[in-house]
């Protein structure tokens, strides 16, 4: 897996927050059905799932490896990869596709090198596409790091994104 | 001074009597002389800025000493996300749009301290080109019914108090005191309710299985998880009235012996979640949930559990697969989940709209609540009029309105003057509505008819500028993303679909497109395990249905008419036009045009992307697309 940090940054981004974790997945230990919720936390934690953790959420929730793996993949919100300094949402739902929101993903594309589920190399900015943001009489929206921007252009997202660094 | 201390002590209503007490002492303790102002803080409205006005505010009562003089609180969504921020003044609402900071001094001063508008943020009617003062007269609210969402302008949401003052947990008082659960459900029944959530099915009928279902444990779930994009009613209710939403869920609850209830709502509406456990807190405080509600001795929780982000989630069984913590796949319904739902046991699933309308029908009782709507769909319905149209938001309105009646004249129609293309309804299954059957009435029944339907309510309007084969596109490729992959109709279906749509918006489609996708559409619509997969065609086959002109330009002519699918429009510039000020060479990330200063320039075709920056950059509409 391709996480864009080498592998000791990760070792100890890990090893300085196992407390950390353990506690967290401690809190689960019998709630076993809230594992969604449980990757929920670990995500908004490190801005994305290590592996680590989801094979010690395996084995100290004894929930098959298969199973945390295929919620983890299965669901929007969860990142598999670490995420940049600043997460980049673009709406492409319905209200925002109509009034171009994909030309924003071409435009971050285009000049940021930035796809989809990616993020830039200088690990600046990760995007996202989301199906709604629950905003559409605003659109196209971007939300950047939790703030929405409403009836974004490329023009605009410009130099909305020079505030981010 | 007792009162007080119990007050401090516990806040927990031991009886309804205590509930009745605490609504007059809420009421008679509010000095009714202080000027009301309300800003609303829904998701759009800070989207906007909102939250920099509200500070505003706060600031400038301070400052002027005036918190004896006027009452500020922060409300929940006013529908009209489009205008926002929006600030509301007085008894009267006085109605400001695009409220910033700087203004809020000049409004304090004149509006809240002198009664004067102030014309510059009054909305104007694009129709009449007139101002237009208070809230009730702006032509987006004048016609509108808000029983749901009135509410949401008018109280804090994070102050169980201002809901308990309108009115609010009476519904719940009644029905575990003066009524017998059977009694609740035929009320529920006889009202006409049907559900909100999509699928229409009568609420009423729903609860009587779960009452009849065997077993001691039962759950009642609450449905927000609203996947469809285009739709944020749900949100807008969670957000501005969360106690609604609850207080329908403990009588369902009380009608059918349920002790446990879950609110699924989707990880994408953080305000929505925390305004939403702040409600279950106080209402846990105050006595609506836990043990022996109201000293009824009836016992209830909520519990709040955050989706993952997946539209199929929405669907009952992969909701169920969710709350269990596993992925969200459908299942077949070979047992009903009013008898096997959450872990196996008897479930009673509703949509959010849904519940906030129990406690209105409970309360006002079901002859009232019958009279509004048409034969087959009773009450009100909240869509969010989206897309290509003047006042966009959330519009409440008495099923059988005509969509005519909400394009036009809630609506105010198309903006920048271009022409009504189609209004596509029911979110992703659903289809798109041409001009000529814009009078139909909305309801369930009718919408249906035509090919689309109600769904959880979105209402997206699209202008000559949309490509009804990219739209067709747009939810193919959706519904084959949010596919669960189970069964092979839908899997295989959609990925062909998908296939064939792609080629036709590139210019490369065959004749027998269009009937090979009908086929599939069948397939789709006859084969599939879940609602998902079965109604997936449903935007291809509206579409061709209505806009079968639009396809065959596409295949025959090679030419995308709305000039939206890339490979089939070409950008070039009107040398009669161009005034050569170079802003189109400034947009073009390409370096593909070129021109000496003042004299018209040109597009090198070859290094020409088709972004369309100049064609939006270009002040002189000079860049032509076609
Ligand atoms: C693919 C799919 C997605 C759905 N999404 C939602 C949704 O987001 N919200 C919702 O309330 N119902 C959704 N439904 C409908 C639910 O399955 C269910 O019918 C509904 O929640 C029942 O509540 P109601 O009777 O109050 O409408 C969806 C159904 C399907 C097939
Ligand atoms: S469609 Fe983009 S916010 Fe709803």
């Amino acid at each position: 897996m391709d996480t864009g940090l080498d592998f000791t940054t990760i070792q100890t981004i890990l090893e300085s927050n196992a407390e950390k974790v353990e506690k967290l997945i401690e809190s689960y230990i019998s709630k076993k059905e809230q594992l969604i919720s449980l990757l929920q936390d670990v995500q908004a934690e490190f801005n994305y799932i290590p592996q680590d953790v989801i094979i010690r959420i395996s084995q100290r929730l004894e929930i098959p490896l298969s199973q945390v793996f295929s919620v983890a993949t299965f669901f929007q919100a969860f990142s598999l990869k670490p995420r940049g300094r600043h997460t980049i949402t673009v709406c492409l739902g319905t209200a925002c596709h109509i009034k171009g929101g994909q030309r924003l993903v071409d435009k971050l594309g285009r000049d940021y090198d930035l796809k989809p589920g990616e993020t830039t190399e200088d690990m600046r900015f990760s995007l996202e596409t989301a199906n709604c943001l629950g905003c559409c009489a605003l659109g196209p929206v971007v939300v950047i790091d939790g703030k929405y921007e409403s009836k974004v252009t490329p023009d605009k997202l410009d130099k909305i994104l020079k505030k981010y660094e | 001074m007792v009162e007080q201390v119990r007050k401090l002590l516990d806040k927990r209503l031991k009886t309804p009597e205590e509930l009745e007490k605490l609504r007059q002492s809420i009421i008679s303790d509010k000095d009714t002389s202080r000027i009301l102002i309300s800003v609303c803080g829904g998701t759009g409205c800070r989207a906007s800025g909102a939250e920099a006005v509200v500070d505003a505010f706060a600031e400038e009562i301070e400052r002027l000493e005036l918190q004896a003089k006027i009452e500020f609180k922060e409300t929940g969504c006013h529908g009209f996300c489009e205008r926002g921020p929006v600030v509301l003044i007085g008894p009267k609402k006085i109605f400001y749009q695009h409220v910033q900071p700087e203004d809020v001094p000049e409004i304090v001063a004149e509006t809240v301290l002198q009664g004067k508008p102030i014309q510059r943020l009054l909305y104007t009617d694009p129709a009449t080109n007139e101002e237009i003062t208070y809230e009730t007269d702006v032509p987006f609210y004048k016609r509108q019914t808000r029983l749901i969402l009135g509410a949401n302008g008018e109280i804090d949401p994070t102050d169980i108090e201002q809901y308990i003052a309108a009115g609010g947990y009476s519904a719940l008082s009644k029905a575990l005191f003066h009524m017998t659960p059977e009694k609740i459900i035929s009320e529920v029944t006889d009202s006409g309710l049907r559900g909100r959530g999509g699928g229409g099915f009568p609420t009423g009928r729903k609860w009587q299985s779960c009452l009849k279902a065997k077993g001691d444990i039962k759950y009642v779930l609450c449905n927000a998880d609203e996947g469809d994009p285009g739709a944020y009613q749900d949100r807008s209710i969670l957000e501005g009235n969360p106690h609604s939403v609850i207080e329908g869920m403990i009588i369902g609850a009380y009608a059918i012996g349920s002790n446990n209830g879950y609110i699924y709502v989707r990880n994408e509406y953080p305000l929505a979640v925390e305004r939403t456990i702040i409600a279950l807190e106080q209402a846990m405080d105050y006595g609506f949930l836990g043990e022996n509600i109201l000293g009824s001795g009836f016992n209830f929780t909520i519990t709040i559990n955050k989706g993952g982000g997946a539209f199929v989630c929405g669907e009952s069984s992969a909701l169920i697969a969710s709350l269990e913590g596993k992925i969200g796949e459908p299942k077949a319904k070979y047992t009903h989940m009013s008898e096997k739902g959450l872990w196996d046991k008897p479930s009673l699933l509703n949509n959010v709209k849904t519940w906030a309308n129990v406690p209105l029908i409970v309360n006002k009782g079901t002859d009232w609540y019958s009279k509004i709507g048409t034969k087959g769909s009773k009450g009100t319905m909240i869509f969010s009029l989206v897309g290509k149209i003047n006042n966009s938001g959330l519009v409440e309105v008495p099923m059988g309105i005509t969509l005519r009646e909400m394009i036009y004249d809630i609506g105010g129609g198309i903006p920048g003057g271009k022409k009504f293309k189609a209004v596509q309804t029911g979110g992703p299954s659903g289809g798109c509505i041409p001009e000529e059957y814009l009078d139909t009435p909305v309801d369930f029944d009718e919408l249906t008819k035509l090919g689309s339907m109600m769904g959880s309510g979105g209402m997206i309007v699209m202008d000559e500028d949309n490509c009804m084969v990219d739209v067709a596109r747009y939810f193919i490729e959706f519904l084959k993303g949010e596919s669960c992959g189970k069964c092979v109709p839908c899997r295989e279906g959609l990925a062909k679909m998908s296939e064939i749509l792609n080629r036709i918006s590139h210019g490369q489609g065959k004749p027998e497109d269009i009937e090979v996708m009908t086929d599939l559409g069948e397939i789709l619509n006859n084969g599939a395990l879940c609602a998902l997969g079965r109604s997936a065609a449903n935007p291809v086959l509206s579409t061709i249905k209505y806009f079968k002109d639009e396809y065959l330009a596409h295949i025959n002519d090679k030419k995308c008419p709305a000039g939206v699918c890339r490979e089939l429009i070409e950008y070039s510039i009107d040398p009669d036009k161009c005034t050569g000020c170079g802003a189109c060479v400034r947009a073009c990330s390409t370096n593909a045009i070129s021109g000496e200063k003042k004299e018209p320039h040109v597009i090198n075709q070859g290094m020409c992307i088709k972004c369309g920056a100049c064609y939006d950059t270009c002040k002189f509409d000079a860049v032509i697309k076609g």
